[in-house]
């Protein structure tokens, strides 16, 4: 057994002192030997049929490698879940910024002038850049009736409900397009040979996704594609599946000139270019009895993928299943679609669909408690899910989890009730309106259903001949802290010190498929499956005889250094197993969507300046239950971060779009908020434990990610009486909703 | 990077003399570039037409700020980070310092400098308003000797300016006779730091005999120029302050502004906050008569 | 035809040596001291002086070296992450940055330590709220700067400026 001295301890970061001396490398920071840069010529419409392309005058253009979708050797396709993105648009393009052509030259300048002086003409097809005009299928731009995907959540009786309600709430919510804005622009390097075949290193979290993707645009077999992963600057999500597409053209390149390609994009073509955060509609139908408990309800949930696939019935299935929030629902029907548009396809960011359908939930319970006549605080107590009952989709829950204590203790942390009667005071005469609001939410960590079992993911633990250990996963590193925690357990379980564990650089060539660093799953699943690879190595050491049953840190290092002067090498191995009595049903999308949920309270409190309709947040208490705290800095750092971006969802980080193109690909006209702009988020935790992660860890990756933008919104409800049903929220919409209220010539509550 | 470094060339002279002399032998040909917060910028998106650069970044001739017992010579190549750091131009003349805390954010403040700030004649531009306030003078070198010009006429269209082709600004020269006015100044943008104005003001008042004895007030982001709200000023000067006056101001401030809706805001929204804005400061004002 | 003559010799003090590099003058500083000096600890995160993860100091000012032409730090001192861990101030904020968590993925870590230096050489015990001010040219979007905030005060109580 452990006596925790590493678990739950700030350990130092693995890869930190590298990051504060600048030694990092990341992929612009790395060059090859005859490299050439790439680049990519892309569509500059929306939609519509290739005529033709000219190579305009005054460039060497045979000093340039040219590739084309003719080019590929194997299938032209984004291999991911459905095949119907091409790595290189043939005849037709769908969104704009769609790539066509790759360039590769020596000197970037060149290259860049290049792009330019290609021209391209094409025959314009009508465009659809909104939910509406999808659904409406007026104009089909993907498959049959521009849905990717739809899902049904039913639990109970949902069309006999509502005669029975005292009220029958109904709401609209609407969230924006958000871009990831990793400060890292996503780059690869590629280089191909007969004999190796093609490898790609990277800025990216999956480079298994990767790895697959190549084989099939390559026409290569599994052992001549290599990736490996390079440090990289940020990536909540914008890395998970979009590199595919920029290694796929690097290697494309590569191929064609036999010599290694670096792509890296610049800010405005990252933005305009990549995935981002899916928009949503959910509209809510809620009926509740006269003392406000729900009785059930339908919640239509929508996303807007962009033009292909890509992964949005994922993140449809995440936002359908977290639709209904903490709450308890004894009949609901939850329907999910994701449609078609003719933008830039929408793709992973951290929360994956919760976010959405959570805004949307945390919204309604406001409302709600309004039309009842109670407050936000009483409606959350009164419905709040509870030990041994069932969820949306009936998967019971389990732990002694007590959400009303949890809310009490937010309540204390924000000082709620003093502030809330002092605000109320003030705000009879102030030009600037105080407000708290409340979020209460759940994020399920780990894959749906059965994605875990299908991932089957594997870690390998290796014995080094010094004694120490190098883990061994696919897991990425992108600033969460990866390295550290899966060290930090592996170094516990083992009992040996956290300096003499070490984990390998993610390269296929050298590591397992742990599955991809999503999902909020590395500590959680990956975590445990590090945990078992650990026993696993001390099981074969003492079963050699060579490590006694009680050992010290020495003889540990005595006993593998000596395994492996024996046996030349020392790895154990673990595959993912599905613990028992976990049951999905993909079909009627029911059962136990997670193996564990962490729960959260969340309270913003906001002034409006009536003076410039802004909103600053002043205060934010981040409250979480998330089984058990590996490492309090990195976990801490986890909460703030994520609530950092959660009020750029809600108040800054606007996406401007003109015929489905970002308008504001700059940092200089994208808001996201500056150290000026935040306050010091409070951060603190519960932990109930969990059986199926690592020493009782939940994943907390995305979880911040729920809870800032619907607790602001409440908030700035509190404060000036609004309500807001669509983010993000500026302040010109707060000043025309404003405006809308009062007569013409008195513009604002100036007294 | 959009921009081909090849393609550009540029020079620094270790003299004001001898850019002047450049200007004056190849008027129009040479692009002064000073801390290149702006024209860098333009140049990384490939937006830069001009190909031949003059630099006048650390020129001592014109990094430098001379105080007389009458007025303060600023030089055009004085950072935002000078103005911040000058104890008379923080002390006198506040909304000139205030603005250049609130350009960009520190390391935009040690390389913008205030002569480029008002040669790129940006409508947002932070500081040019406090200087329609202050009613800064500029002066102005060629080859063929110095001239004065008064602030209040140098913008004469949106990004257009009465500077010769063979000009530069040495000097901005404010008049110490500010001290004991209410300053007011306030910038309005998406977030606290790096943001371009969506609104910014600079206003002074005096009170004497309870009545409004002085008053400028001067706005930004909303008009193809900085702009003086001479009829706002008019409404409200020699009168007394109360709600109907500042109703009245109010009114008058979003007749004479031209708002646009763009990629940062709205007209609506610009005018209103405007209005608000002018409010705040006649309020401000008012207490201070009162209350000094 | 690209003329070399194009490309003069510009010297200037990086991390205390003398260099000499030859380099369009209309050359980012930023690119020079990646590509020709091969201090790639300032970063490229958005080419428009909004990020600030390419900041270095120039004569002890802080500033964004994407928006500095080469030929403007001719015969200037010039001060990368890459020479910081010479005094024993920064060698604290380094090490303030490791053990608050102020560095997740370090993408920014270099240009706002560059910052905080900057700020603590001309403020030795800057609140809260000047730490806010003071590190606002710096987008970190991993941290929400909370414990980026918190190692600069831990290293400002720590040492104090040189």
């Amino acid at each position: 057994m452990t006596n925790e001295q590493i678990i739950g301890m700030p350990v130092p970061r693995k890869e930190g002192r590298d990051k504060v001396t600048g030694r990092a490398q990341y992929i612009d920071d790395i060059s090859m030997p005859g490299m050439l840069h790439g680049a990519t010529v892309r569509s500059s419409i929306a939609r519509g049929k290739i005529l033709k392309i000219s190579y305009g005058s005054g460039i060497a253009w045979d000093e340039f490698v040219i590739v084309c979708a003719s080019d590929i050797p194997g299938k032209n396709c984004v291999a991911l879940i459905a095949d119907d993105q091409p790595c290189l648009a043939e005849g037709v393009v769908n969104h704009p910024e769609e790539p066509i052509l790759l360039l590769a030259h020596p000197n970037r300048h060149l290259l860049r002038k290049a792009v330019e002086a290609v021209s391209i003409e094409y025959a314009p097809l009508p465009p659809v850049f909104t939910i509406e005009k999808s659904e409406s299928q007026a104009e089909i731009i993907w498959g049959t009736d521009n849905t990717f995907k739809k899902y049904c959540v039913e639990k109970g009786e949902v069309d006999d409900l509502w005669d029975k309600a005292a009220h029958i709430v109904e709401g609209e919510y609407s969230t924006g397009a958000q871009e990831q804005l990793y400060i890292e622009n996503n780059g690869v390097i590629a280089s191909f040979d007969r004999e190796r075949g093609v490898t790609v290193w990277g800025s990216l979290q999956c480079p298994y996704y990767v790895h697959k993707a190549l084989m099939r645009l390559c026409s290569l077999p599994e052992e001549k594609v290599r990736v490996v992963q390079t440090e990289t600057g940020g990536a909540f999500g914008g890395k998970e599946e979009y590199p595919s597409i920029i290694a796929g053209h690097a290697a494309l390149l590569a191929m064609k000139s036999g010599k290694p390609v670096k792509i890296v994009y610049d800010r405005m073509e990252d933005m305009t270019a990549t995935t981002k955060r899916h928009p949503s509609r959910t509209r809510h139908r809620t009926a509740v009895d006269k003392h406000g408990k729900i009785l059930g309800g339908e919640i239509e949930f929508v996303v807007d993928g962009g033009a292909y696939l890509t992964l949005s019935p994922v993140v449809l299935s995440r936002g359908t299943i977290h639709a209904g929030g903490p709450y308890h629902w004894p009949s609901i029907r939850i329907s999910g679609k994701a449609v078609a548009t003719n933008t830039p396809p929408h793709g992973a960011f951290r929360g994956f669909g919760a976010p959405q359908s959570l805004f949307a939930m945390e919204r309604h319970m406001d409302r709600i408690a309004a039309v009842v006549g109670i407050s936000p605080v009483e409606i959350r107590r009164r419905n709040f899910l509870k030990t041994g009952q069932t969820t949306a989709t009936e998967q019971t829950i389990h732990e002694p989890i007590d959400l009303e204590q949890l809310l009490e203790r937010g309540l204390t942390l924000m000082d709620y009730r003093v502030r809330k009667n002092r605000f109320r005071e003030q705000n009879r005469s102030a030009t600037h309106k105080k407000g708290i609001g409340i979020a209460a939410f759940l994020h399920g960590a780990g894959f749906t259903g059965s994605g875990e079992r299908y991932l089957a993911s594997v870690v390998g633990m290796q014995g080094l001949a010094d004694g120490r250990v190098r883990i061994l996963v696919s897991s990425t590193e992108f600033g969460q802290g990866t390295k550290t925690v899966l060290s930090q357990i592996a170094a516990e379980t083992l009992g040996i010190p956290y300096a003499d564990v070490e984990i390998a650089q993610p390269d296929t060539e050298q590591v397992p498929n742990s599955g991809p660093t999503v999902a909020s799953r590395t500590v959680m699943v990956v975590g445990k499956l590090v945990q078992s690879a650990a026993k696993g190595v001390l099981q074969t050491l003492k079963a050699s005889g060579l490590l006694p049953e009680q050992y010290s840190r020495d003889e540990f290092r005595d006993a593998c250094a000596r395994y492996v002067a024996e046996h030349g090498e020392f790895k154990s191995w673990v595959r993912y197993e599905a613990p028992p009595g976990i049951f999905w049903d993909d079909e009627k999308y029911r059962g136990e969507a997670y193996a564990a949920y962490a729960w959260a309270v969340y309270l913003a409190e906001v002034t409006v300046d009536l003076t410039t309709y802004s909103v600053t947040v002043d205060d934010f208490v981040a409250l979480q239950e998330v089984g058990k705290v590996l490492h309090p800095v990195l976990a801490r750092g986890q909460i703030t971060g994520g609530v950092a971006q959660g009020i750029g969802y809600a108040l800054y980080e606007k996406v401007v779009w003109q015929n489905g193109r970002m308008q504001n690909g700059q940092m200089t006209n994208y808001i996201m908020p500056t150290s000026a702009d935040l306050p010091s988020i409070r951060v603190y935790f519960e932990e109930l434990g969990n059986v199926h992660g690592a020493f009782g860890a939940k994943g907390i990756g995305e979880l911040p990610m729920d809870g800032p933008a619907p607790a602001i919104v409440n908030a700035i409800e509190d404060a000036l009486g609004i309500g807001f049903d669509v983010i993000p929220l500026l302040p010109e919409d707060i000043f025309q909703a404003i405006t809308a209220r009062r007569p013409a010539n008195d513009a604002a509550g100036v007294q | 990077m959009r921009s081909d470094p090849s393609d550009y060339e540029l020079i620094a002279p270790d003299s004001l003399s001898a850019v002047v002399s450049l200007l004056a032998q190849q008027p129009g040909e040479w692009l002064p570039i000073a801390g290149g917060t702006d024209v860098m910028v333009q140049y990384a998106a490939g937006k830069l037409p001009a190909r031949k650069l003059v630099s006048l970044w650390n020129l001592p001739e014109l990094r430098q700020i001379e105080v007389s017992p009458v007025d303060v010579l600023i030089g055009a190549g004085s950072t935002y980070t000078d103005l911040r750091e000058h104890t008379v131009v923080g002390g006198e003349f506040p909304l000139l310092a205030n603005a250049a805390q609130w350009t960009g954010a520190i390391a935009n403040q040690n390389r913008g400098t205030v002569g480029g700030n008002i040669v790129n004649a940006s409508p947002a531009a932070d500081s040019l308003p406090a200087l329609l306030v202050y009613e800064a003078e500029l002066i102005l070198v060629s080859a063929r000797g110095e001239r004065r010009v008064s602030y209040l006429n140098f913008h004469t269209g949106y990004k257009k300016t009465l500077l010769a082709p063979d000009e530069l600004i040495r000097a901005v020269r404010l008049e110490r006779r500010f001290a004991g006015y209410f300053a007011y100044s306030r910038k309005v943008g998406a977030r606290n730091a790096q943001a371009i104005s969506k609104v910014c003001i600079a206003a002074l008042g005096k009170i004497a005999g309870g009545v409004v004895e002085d008053i400028r007030i001067a706005v930004g982001s909303v008009a193809p120029t900085p702009l003086r709200l001479r009829d706002t000023e008019r409404t409200v000067k020699g009168k007394a302050v109360d709600v109907a006056l500042v109703d009245q101001a109010r009114q008058v401030a979003i007749s004479e502004i031209h708002p646009i809706d763009d990629i940062r805001s709205t007209s609506a929204y610009r005018s209103a906050v405007v209005a608000n804005l002018v409010a705040e400061f006649l309020l401000g004002l008012n207490a201070r008569g009162k209350g000094a | 035809m690209r003329n070399l003559g194009a490309q003069p010799e510009i010297t200037l003090t990086v991390n205390g040596e003398e260099k000499m590099v030859r380099a369009y003058p209309m050359e980012r500083l930023l690119d020079v001291l990646r590509h020709q000096l091969g201090l790639t600890g300032a970063k490229e995160g958005c080419g428009e002086g909004e990020c600030g993860s390419c900041s270095v100091l120039m004569d002890g000012a802080l500033v964004n070296s994407c928006l500095v032409p080469v030929l403007q730090a001719q015969g200037a001192k010039i001060t990368t992450i890459e020479g910081l861990a010479q005094g024993p101030l920064l060698h604290q904020l380094q090490q303030a940055f490791l053990d608050c968590g102020g560095a997740q993925c370090g993408i920014c870590t270099p240009g706002i330590i560059m910052a905080a230096c900057h700020l603590l050489a001309r403020t030795t015990r800057p609140t809260r709220e000047q730490i806010n001010q003071g590190l606002s040219g710096n987008l970190c979007r991993c941290t929400g700067y909370t414990q980026i905030c918190e190692a600069v005060a831990q290293a400002a109580a720590q040492g104090r400026a040189e």
